[in-house]
């Protein structure tokens, strides 16, 4: 020790000066810039991973806005009612006034059946051989089972109080197709010739109709030795009370055997269908999830590359005044920087991609924000810990290696 | 009683490396202000050990190391980088410049650690780049220079912070002869300017030009040509 000069005239420390958070993005920037085709690389690695989550969550996105927009056109509030089977295992048959008393039901604004008549069947002329029916059905309906459906006709009119008690029929959309039977032209039903009068747009929620032959219920039951008994009541019903109303539906149908009675509601089909997509969006991020590993792995082992190879430029900086801290920073910036533009561009590519196919399907276009903010959001993580470890490695390097000549 | 403060004091340093490896041995050596010192030995002599524990890059494994009186051994690696940044310039054989940046670019990172902002160190490079006498080439990048132009640019950038004083490893060690005595010749001007300078070299030619010559060989230190202070 030389305490006389030590510290009578020492100046005192030069002030520990902070670095500025411009110049250490900056910095860790120019770090990608030494070389850029490595940093694009690694960086694709992110960018697939996250184009390829942004991409499933947008074309899920697209589509369940698809299906959410035909669910709130269709409504959920249809109702429908048919014989079941009761517990002695007999399927007893609706009450002629079903319709009637069901239509009481206070929240239930409109009610229609249909009835099926057993053993007719329809062809296109008398040639065709009778046990050729297709699957098409001869069902009975109420002049209001159009309005209550909210169906729409392709073509020619819907049944009305004139028509309906002569021999005509409406056509459901898989009949008509399946007969090539248009508007104007007959049809042959259990020995009659009836005439066509329209054609029915197909019916998501009552699939039964697209696939049956409607008549009015009076020539049914006149000409078709139809009994009378409704086989299909549809009821509409305010939303909110839609469950109390399935919950008395049965009871009031055929208050005589209510457990022969089978409720269901058409629209829980779609429903089924949106939690379906729910589930397989899930195991499709979960790959993607797996990418973006193997893309953070990718971006861990371009750092620890840079880092030895930087050796120097890690001694020359400690050698103008960095501290370990400040290196570790840097190199940290640098990953990150390089994790969020690669996921970035891979928003990008993933918005272009959700774009092109939601336009292509006739879907809307939804843009996946939260996959986006999430994407952006994971790849900054993902870059961070990557970074991690190669930057105290840097930090932790003596600062004598700018100053060993090679 | 000294009057003036030894900008950097080695006193008794000793430093080993792992594996019983010494290379320096009760080293002592005072560099004043002012001074225009060549520290010559061979290669292997030690010589850059001690440059290196002399710009506070390296500890000693025993003795005392002091930068304008402060012992290095009391700082924490905050200070010691503070230190670094303000005090002590670093010119290197290999320039190690920043091959995408320009010279004025090149030469503000000597200024990256003070917590100032760009615009004013790039003004400060400008002038340091002035000063070394490439005023004219401040947008070049370092391979549209000559080797002479860049170890120019390399000594600016030790200067931009004026340092205490400023450490070469030889400079001239990556240049043709031409290039050497230019560099040479800038490091006589700058000293001429107020600049205490510090060159490390293994050619006694450039260290016979200096004021002051200190030998090393073995770890050892074994001529000074100071008359001044000699050992502590």
């Amino acid at each position: 020790m030389n305490p006389q000069n030590a510290t009578t005239s020492s100046p005192p420390l030069p002030r520990t000066a902070r670095l500025r958070t411009s110049d250490l993005i900056g910095v860790g920037l120019l770090g990608l810039r030494g070389r850029p085709l490595r940093a694009i690389l690694s960086g694709l690695g992110i960018a697939i991973g996250i184009a390829a989550m942004v991409a499933v969550l947008g074309v899920g996105a697209a589509s369940q806005a698809q299906l959410l927009d035909k669910i709130a056109s269709l409504g959920t509030n249809l109702l429908t009612v048919e014989p079941g089977q009761n517990l002695v295992g007999q399927n007893p048959p609706l009450p002629d006034e079903a319709v009637g008393m069901i239509k009481r039901i206070g929240p239930i604004h409109s009610a229609t059946a249909t009835g099926t008549v057993k053993g007719a069947t329809v062809r296109r002329t008398d040639k065709i051989d009778p046990r050729e029916s297709q699957g098409i059905e001869v069902a009975a309906a109420r002049l209001d089972l159009l309005d209550t459906l909210g169906g729409k006709l392709a073509g020619g009119t819907w049944l009305n109080q004139a028509t309906a008690r002569y021999p005509t029929t409406v056509l459901g959309a898989t009949t008509a197709r399946l007969l090539g039977a248009e508007p104007g032209q007959q049809v042959f039903i259990s020995g009659q010739w009836f005439t066509v009068v329209g054609v029915l747009k197909p019916l998501d929620l009552a699939p039964e109709i697209n696939t049956s032959a409607l008549v009015g219920w009076d020539v049914a039951t006149g000409r078709l030795g139809f009994d009378g008994h409704p086989t299909r009541v549809y009821t509409r019903s305010v939303d909110e009370s839609v469950d109390a109303v399935r919950a008395v539906l049965a009871r009031t149908a055929n208050p005589k055997d209510p457990s022969g009675v089978k409720v269901s509601r058409p629209s829980d089909a779609l429903t089924a269908q949106l939690a379906a997509k729910n589930t397989f969006n899930s195991l499709l991020i979960g790959l993607g999830a797996v990418s973006l590993l193997v893309g953070g792995v990718g971006v861990a082992n371009t750092m620890i590359i840079s880092v030895l190879e930087r050796r120097q430029e890690i001694g020359l900086r400690r050698a103008l005044g960095a501290r370990r801290r400040q290196i570790l920073l840097q190199f940290l910036t640098e990953a990150v920087a390089l994790s969020v533009l690669g996921g970035m561009a891979g928003a990008a590519i993933g918005l272009a991609v959700v774009t092109a196919y939601a336009t292509y399907q006739g879907w809307p276009v939804v843009v996946p924000a939260t996959a986006i903010a999430g994407g952006v959001t994971a790849s900054m993580a993902i870059g961070a810990i990557a970074g991690l470890y190669p930057a105290m490695r840097a930090g932790q390097l003596p600062p004598t290696e700018a100053l060993a000549v090679a | 009683m000294t009057e003036a403060l030894a900008v950097i004091e080695l006193d008794r340093v000793t430093k080993s490396f792992p594996g019983g490896v010494r290379a320096l041995h009760e080293a002592s050596l005072r560099i004043w202000p002012d001074e225009l010192t060549a520290i010559v030995g061979p290669s292997g002599s030690g010589k850059s050990t001690m440059l290196q524990l002399m710009g506070t890059l390296d500890r000693p494994t025993s003795g005392t190391v002091r930068v304008l009186g402060h012992d290095v051994a009391e700082l924490d690696d905050v200070q010691l980088s503070a230190v670094r940044a303000n005090w002590i310039g670093f010119v290197f054989q290999q320039f190690y410049l920043t091959a995408h940046l320009t010279a004025v670019q090149n030469v503000a990172n000597g200024l990256f650690y003070h917590g100032i902002a760009r615009k004013k160190r790039l003004r400060e490079a400008a002038t340091a780049l002035e000063r070394v006498g490439l005023g004219h080439r401040l947008g070049h990048r370092p391979q549209q220079l000559s080797g002479g132009e860049r170890q120019r640019v390399a000594i600016a950038r030790a200067l931009v912070a004026r340092p205490a004083i400023v450490l070469a490893d030889e400079p001239t060690g990556a240049l043709d002869s031409r290039s050497g005595d230019t560099i040479i010749e800038l490091l006589h001007e700058l000293h001429s300017e107020g600049t205490t300078i510090t060159v490390i070299t293994h050619d006694n030619g450039i260290a016979a030009a200096f004021d002051r010559q200190v030998e090393i060989l073995d770890g050892e230190i074994r001529s000074d040509s100071s008359t001044r202070v000699g050992v502590v």
